[in-house]
């Protein structure tokens, strides 16, 4: 172990030894000693008892158990507590300091070559569980008000109770707006690239305000497409083509000039043709540009479609329901909608990506086994 | 000069331009010609002249979709003619929204570049960060704006503040996956290097990563830049803020003042184009000092 490793280790188990000296939890002004917590009481003691790395060698899969445990554990003891006091607070750091050790010690062990390259799929997802555990522990441990921060299991059942309502609104923003507005934004920005390829002149008139339009905070067009398609959901599509239509105009011109001369030149020795170069080499050439501004514009769709709905919509939709349930400090709602369309973003983005996988098999990055 | 005619892109770009603007005036001819003929009929005026519609149709007053010059003449009448403190200033507004965009562009790209060198000194922090850092890009982060502005409004922070706090979430983002590879960018033979040279950790990062991942930062800085541009916009749009473009747009849609709009979404875009303009700047004085050849 290196003196990082060790030091973190020393803390985690330090922490643990606070944990059982100090008041542990209070329920209406009365403390709650540690040992009414059983699940928790086991892990500090284990937790001391693991100070014996020092002396015998322990996995680091060990750490890692420790950690679930006392994950487990604290969020257990959060139905019967009602307030937590330093010695909850410091099992929570001991837990955390713990999953970090195991991501440190796994991570090392796996740039040392003797765990297999899958196991570090782990780090993240612990990572990502602590950062849950410990945002549901503090929100209700230490009764954080709602309106500030709700609590994952709070925002968990607000998504269940309302799964009618988060359909609808994804049905009108996801279904509707952004993939309407998504292929129109995409497939005219593709077809003016091809149009435009061919003048040399207009290329380079069009292709660097293009690239300055991409910058340009376009979303403010939104008020404008609701006063022309009025508040449902076809206005909202118009944002979304016209937020598409730039990134994938200057990416698929970019992409038609990859294609190099000798490429260009073996075509013509075929005696092949404009429109049969562009389909068998060009296009081809281009598919990473392009399925760059695809993936690109996959999140932007989805961010035009939501704030256009702050100006003006039926009511429903996804960023109507975040600006009207905000209003009513209905927090974990509006948390709720989030996690949908953050979910939404991330599987379209995803889809993107593999047919991307799928489409330029022949490419390095692809063959790497990287997406 | 020659050459800049044939292979420059000045004088295309600006015929294109030309090009645009000439479309957008048959458009805004076509689009509120309609309007106008059903406006004569409500007032019953008859026996209008083609050139006098035409005229009228130039200068209405809340046209669906205004001419270039009405946009233009309210964008001066805004900004030159009013004084820059009063609310009906387009620099008054502008400033709201440029210092909340700055505000959050710098605290997105100090705390983006400091999270990117813990990534790339700790690799346990890389593995169990950088998965998340890619996947939070897919995801329309823009949609918590208005919740921040209200969550924070409730607990008494409001102004400055949150807007920019949007635009440090937004800008941080490019800025952190930009110089995780610029810092990474150094070659195997380069760090080789270095070690012969007995140099430390910190040294390393200094005469080394630091320079090497520059040109990385400023291309996600001007990415950055205009995303938090976007950032503090959105974030003007939550009801109760009055101050900033965000909220010109807002009131302008409620009040049908198209031309307001369109003059607010060009302060926006000539703020955007400033501050990349900005940023490219700075990239071509760091460039020249760093001793690069143009």
């Amino acid at each position: 172990m290196s003196m990082f490793q060790r030091l973190l280790a020393a803390f985690a188990s330090g922490f643990a030894l606070l944990a059982l000296i100090f008041d542990f939890a209070s329920t209406e002004g009365a403390p709650l000693p540690v040992w009414e917590f059983p699940v928790v009481g086991v892990f500090l003691v284990l937790a001391l008892l693991s100070l014996a790395r020092f002396r015998l060698a322990l996995s680091y899969w060990i750490d890692g158990g420790l950690a679930a445990l006392g994950a487990i554990g604290l969020i257990m003891a959060l139905d019967t507590l009602q307030q937590g006091e330093p010695g909850y607070w410091f099992a929570l750091v001991s837990a955390w300091l713990f999953a970090w050790l195991f991501a440190e010690r796994l991570s090392s062990a796996i740039s040392a070559d003797k765990v297999r390259e899958v196991a570090g799929v782990l780090i993240p997802v612990v990572f990502g569980l602590t950062i849950v555990v410990a945002w549901e522990a503090i929100t209700r441990g230490g009764n954080v008000p709602k309106v500030l921060l709700p609590s994952p299991s709070g925002i968990w059942t607000s998504l269940i109770d309302n799964i009618p309502k988060i359909a609808a609104d994804f049905q009108q923003t996801f279904l509707k707006a952004v993939l309407a507005g998504y292929v129109l934004g995409c497939g005219a920005g593709f077809l003016v690239a091809i149009a435009i390829d061919r003048s040399p002149f207009l290329k380079r008139g069009l292709l660097p305000l293009g690239n300055f339009i991409s910058a340009l905070p376009l979303i403010g067009i939104a008020p404008i497409m609701v006063m022309w398609f009025g508040f449902d959901w076809p206005s909202k599509a118009a944002v979304v083509v016209i937020m598409t239509f730039f990134p994938m105009l200057v990416n698929t011109v970019a992409g038609l000039n990859v294609a190099g001369h000798m490429e260009r030149d073996l075509m013509r020795t075929y005696a092949s043709g404009y429109w049969s170069t562009l389909f068998k080499l060009r296009l081809p050439a281009a598919a990473p540009f392009i399925f760059n501004a695809l993936k690109i514009n996959s999140t932007l769709a989805l961010i035009g479609a939501i704030v256009a709905e702050f100006f003006g919509t039926p009511i429903v939709g996804m960023g109507f329901r975040i600006s009207s349930e905000i209003g009513k400090l209905n927090v974990e709602m509006v948390w709720a909608e989030i996690a949908v369309a953050a979910l939404a973003g991330s599987v379209f983005y995803w889809v993107v990506a593999l047919i991307e996988r799928a489409v330029t098999f022949w490419h390095p990055s692809v063959r790497g086994g990287r997406a | 000069m020659g050459r800049s005619l044939r292979e420059g892109s000045l004088v295309p770009i600006l015929i294109v331009l030309a090009g645009l603007i000439v479309v957008w005036y048959v458009a805004a001819v076509l689009m509120n010609w309609q309007g106008m003929s059903d406006f004569y009929q409500r007032t019953d005026v008859s026996n209008v002249s083609f050139g006098q519609q035409l005229n009228d149709v130039l200068n209405a007053e809340k046209p669906l979709l205004p001419a270039p010059h009405q946009i233009v003449g309210e964008f001066w009448k805004t900004t030159v003619e009013q004084a820059v403190t009063s609310k009906r200033s387009l620099v008054y507004h502008g400033w709201q929204t440029l210092s909340a965009t700055l505000l959050g562009f710098i605290m997105g790209t100090v705390f983006g570049i400091g999270l990117a060198v813990f990534i790339v000194h700790n690799q346990a922090m890389d593995r169990s960060l950088m998965p998340w850092i890619i996947a939070s890009q897919t995801i329309p982060i823009l949609a918590i704006a208005p919740m921040v502005i209200v969550v924070l409004n409730a607990v008494g922070i409001s102004g400055l503040i949150p807007k920019a706090l949007i635009s440090t979430y937004l800008s941080f983002f490019p800025v952190v996956v930009g110089m995780v590879k610029g810092f990474r960018s150094p070659e195997q033979i380069q760090l080789d290097l270095m070690r012969t040279y007995n140099a430390s950790r910190f040294e390393v990062f200094t005469k080394l990563r630091w320079p090497i991942a520059l040109p990385y930062l400023f291309t996600s800085m001007k990415v950055g830049v205009a995303a938090s541009l976007v950032g503090a916009i959105v974030g003007e749009l939550p009801a109760g803020t009055s101050n900033g473009i965000g909220a010109r747009l807002l009131a302008g849609s409620y009040y049908g003042q198209t031309i307001q709009i369109w003059s607010a979404l060009l302060a926006a875009a000539l703020l955007a184009g400033a501050l990349i303009a900005l940023v490219s700047l700075a990239e071509r004085v760091t460039n020249t000092a760093l001793g690069a050849r143009a």
